[in-house]
């Protein structure tokens, strides 16, 4: 590990680091981008022929697909080298799962059985379980399935109703229940299922051997997208699970079940990269060839700024995307040097970044939503049209809004969770929330114009941390332990840490291309136009919450102080976004 | 048997080519490199040839002349599972010059197969193995379209016009490869990514060769003019653009 200053999670809201002190994509190496490489090769080669098939529901389709990147070692990324896997950081894990993400359904499929399908045995599973079921998943041998949902368990998971009871013999958990949503369910092999043993409060996990008689599957649902993944309801009707197939300890699953999900988020984090920059592409070859009153309508201001925003959003996402991988990679090394077992690390320090990995699910499902959307936008009719790949993205699109937590379950566990980890003594926000308030009159706003775009930006960010702070502590005071009742509040605030999180990436990652490059020019394009997007909108949120409180009247100071913290330097967006989508135009693909 | 195929570094063929210095050099500046289409084909085939046992092929190496730049590009041929490969540590500057290299880098290997492809989709030269050949004084073959290994003698087939034409070579021979020598390149594996680490790349001086050629300009094809539609009711518009405008009649 690198001599360098690494955050706790969500403690960015009150310190800030050095652009050297992150991880950047430009920094790559070698056998990282030939793993990219195979990935995209195989995509090409292999499953964007077939994609149309696969959305008729071929189940055997995706089966034989998933077997074949099973071949090419593909499912193996994840999975620790002593269990047939080749355990590669996290930053390679996510570059993978970005590639495989420009895939469409079978980037679900294959995120399914290499993450929430494959991971919980290796992280949760005890060394014969890790024998017998890990090394064949990692191999593709075996394909697995995460059956945590229920008809009347979704977002409230522990709720669950899902049964074990232990056999007369004591050699089984005969189970009794049913599960919905459930990805591969139609093909999977084994199943990791969550149930409560007798009448436990908290949920204990199984691995199941689809083949065992009472477990049955129902028909693929018809959805509106992924139509070529697998997603069915199983039921379980007497199914004896042998004792040996309980994961980790009785009680101990709701925390795999939550800690699975930080690692599926955050991996939903880099599959929509690679969602949005094919959409990208899509887009600007359309827009480059269709022409449309004697020009290609890339010529055209309206479409420049719809690919400018496209690239930057994107380009934005994947910069908070790589920072937080590579923190992550750091603390498993540092867990694994106090002597912690490498599955076990691997997993407490996806868990630890929790924040971050809210913020990404939050943030990039919503941004492949806006590329989709704007890429059958620019497609005009054809768009609209199921022979483009548009379409179908468009489509595919929506669900990384719903699964994995919903964005809205997702929005109050940033908020939850930043406050709570503060609370622990990770960090010290309401301290520095507080001085803030009480030097609301005299509060030093951080002048944005200096000559040095990275200096003005970071000051910026430092002004909009601060309204940020001043959010968090009024809402925290006015409401108490009746916070998690004011989503709408909580939703704000959010928003305003997200976007900080995001922005505050995007500028240091410019910066650290700069040292490392030499210049930067495009991408100080990027940093200009979004610093001045998201400050307008952190207004408008901080301004939502703060009259929403009860004691809105008593505040006109801070509503002051949120007015003159969110100034930033004036900024010709128009052009600045012309000069971002002319590249774009240029290259004809998204290089950035 | 030992089989070594040729490989050279091109731009990916989404590349946006622009030039530079008074239009006589590529500008390389965001290209990426990949291994020529051509060469990639003929390590496949090389590969398949010794994944069969009963070939009797031992060995694939790649060689390669270019920079310390061009390194990704021969890792890539030893993920894909090339066993070792030979750099020649010089700019490729014209196809005597690569041919000269390559020749005098392998000429005591004992290779018993070479392949090169074809031509490279950057300057499509088309020269190299046939140059390298005469180097070598061995024989070589041209538009090369299968190669297999039949009780230890080479059997090719070729394209040629209204047919196909099938002969045995006696190695050690140069094979110049075309598509259809292989189906679909390989992908590189994650084991054989993990395995490239390991595997050797020799690194040798070029020699002292002058090249045959050199660039005065490249040039850019001319922009297709646009189609110019007329619209029925005044066709008799057509005879005049053809003749004023066009000045073919």
């Amino acid at each position: 590990m690198e001599n360098r200053k690494v955050l706790k999670s969500g403690e960015f809201l009150v310190s800030e680091v050095d652009p050297m002190d992150i991880f950047i994509p430009e920094e790559f190496d070698e056998e990282q981008k030939m793993i990219a490489q195979t990935c995209k090769d195989f995509l090409e080669a292999e499953v964007y022929p077939k994609l149309d098939d696969l959305d008729k529901g071929d189940r055997e389709l995706m089966l034989k697909l998933l077997k074949s990147s099973g071949e090419l070692g593909l499912m193996g990324v994840a999975v620790s080298e002593e269990f047939g896997g080749f355990g590669q950081s996290f930053v390679t894990q996510m570059l993978a799962a970005e590639t495989i993400g420009a895939s469409y359904s079978f980037a679900v499929a294959y995120m399914a059985h290499s993450g929430i399908g494959t991971l919980p045995i290796q992280y949760f599973g005890n060394d014969d379980q890790r024998e017998r079921y890990v090394t064949k998943l990692a191999t593709g041998e075996l394909i697995g399935a995460y059956c945590l949902t229920e008809p009347g368990a979704g977002s409230d998971a522990n709720s669950g109703k899902t049964n074990a009871v232990l056999s007369e013999d004591g050699k089984h958990y005969i189970l009794n229940g049913q599960k919905m949503w459930i990805t591969n369910a139609g093909f999977a092999d084994v199943q990791t299922v969550f149930a409560k043993i007798d009448n436990d409060r908290i949920l204990s996990a199984f691995i199941v051997d689809t083949n065992t008689p009472g477990v049955v599957i129902g028909p693929d649902e018809h959805k509106m997208g992924i139509k070529g993944s697998s997603t069915a309801q199983v039921y379980y009707n007497d199914v004896k699970v042998p004792v040996e197939n309980l994961l980790g300890e009785r009680g101990k699953g709701f925390r795999i079940a939550l800690s699975i999900l930080h690692m599926g988020r955050i991996k939903l984090g880099a599959n929509v990269l690679g969602a949005a920059k094919k959409a990208i592409t899509d887009s600007v070859q359309y827009a480059n060839e269709r022409k449309q009153f004697g020009t290609s309508i890339a010529t055209f201001g309206a479409i420049k700024h719809k690919l400018a925003e496209q690239v930057i959003r994107t380009f934005a996402s994947e910069s908070a995307t790589y920072r937080v991988s590579k923190d992550i990679d750091d603390q498993i090394e540092k867990l694994m040097s106090e002597g912690v077992e490498k599955a076990t690390a691997s997993i407490d320090a996806i868990a630890h970044y929790a924040v971050e990995a809210a913020v990404l699910k939050v943030y990039g499902s919503e941004m492949l939503d806006f590329v989709s959307d704007e890429a059958v936008q620019i497609h005009g009719g054809m768009g609209y049209s199921s022979e483009m790949d548009v379409e179908r993205g468009y489509r595919d699109s929506r669900i990384n809004r719903i699964f994995e937590g919903t964005n809205e379950i997702n929005r109050i566990i940033v908020v939850d969770t930043a406050m709570k980890r503060a609370m622990k003594g990770d960090f010290d926000l309401f301290g520095a929330a507080e001085k803030l308030s009480n030097e609301i009159d005299s509060i030093e706003i951080e002048k944005t114009d200096d000559s040095d775009l990275y200096k003005e930006k970071m000051a910026s960010i430092r002004n909009l941390k601060k309204v940020a702070l001043l959010t968090i502590n009024n809402a925290s005071k006015d409401f108490g332990r009746k916070l998690v009742h004011e989503q709408e509040i909580l939703f704000n605030i959010a928003d305003i840490i997200t976007e900080i999180y995001i922005a505050e990436s995007l500028v240091l990652r410019v910066k650290k291309i700069e040292q490392l490059k030499g210049s930067a020019d495009l991408y100080r394009d990027m940093v200009d136009v979004y610093v001045y997007d998201i400050a307008a909108m952190i207004r408008k949120w901080a301004m939502d919450a703060f009259n929403s409180m009860p004691d809105s009247d008593s505040k006109p100071q801070f509503l002051v102080a949120v007015d003159k913290l969110t100034v930033v330097a004036p900024v010709n967006v128009k052009e600045a976004r012309r000069r971002i989508a002319d590249k774009l135009i240029e290259d004809n693909t998204y290089k950035f | 048997m030992k089989i070594l195929v040729c490989i050279s570094n091109v731009p990916d063929t989404t590349t946006k080519v622009k030039f530079v210095e008074n239009n006589t050099k590529l500008d390389t500046n965001g290209i990426q490199w990949v291994i020529n289409p051509w060469d990639e084909l003929s390590l496949t085939r090389a590969l398949e040839l010794k994944d069969d046992s009963s070939t009797g092929i031992t060995s694939v190496t790649v060689a390669h002349v270019g920079e310390a730049s061009s390194e990704p590009t021969i890792r890539k041929a030893l993920a894909i599972g090339a066993d070792n490969a030979i750099r020649v540590n010089g700019e490729p500057v014209d196809a005597y010059y690569v041919a000269a290299q390559l020749s005098e880098a392998v000429k005591n290997e004992n290779f018993d197969i070479i392949l090169c492809g074809i031509e490279s989709s950057d300057h499509n030269g088309s020269t190299v193995g046939g140059m390298i050949s005469e180097f070598l004084d061995i024989a070589s073959v041209s538009a090369v379209s299968s190669l297999s290994i039949e009780n230890g003698e080479a059997v090719i087939s070729r394209e040629i016009d209204g047919g196909k034409e099938i002969l045995t070579v006696p190695v050690p021979f140069v094979a110049v490869v075309q598509k259809g020598i292989a189906k679909e390149p390989r992908i590189a594996a994650m084991r054989g990514i993990m395995m490239a680490r390991s595997k050797p790349v020799k690194v040798v001086e070029p020699i002292a060769v002058d090249p045959l050629t050199s660039v005065e300009a490249f040039e850019m094809p001319e922009t297709r003019a646009a189609c110019k539609f007329i619209d029925p009711a005044t066709a008799g518009d057509l005879i005049d653009i053809l003749q004023n405008e066009a000045k073919v009649i």
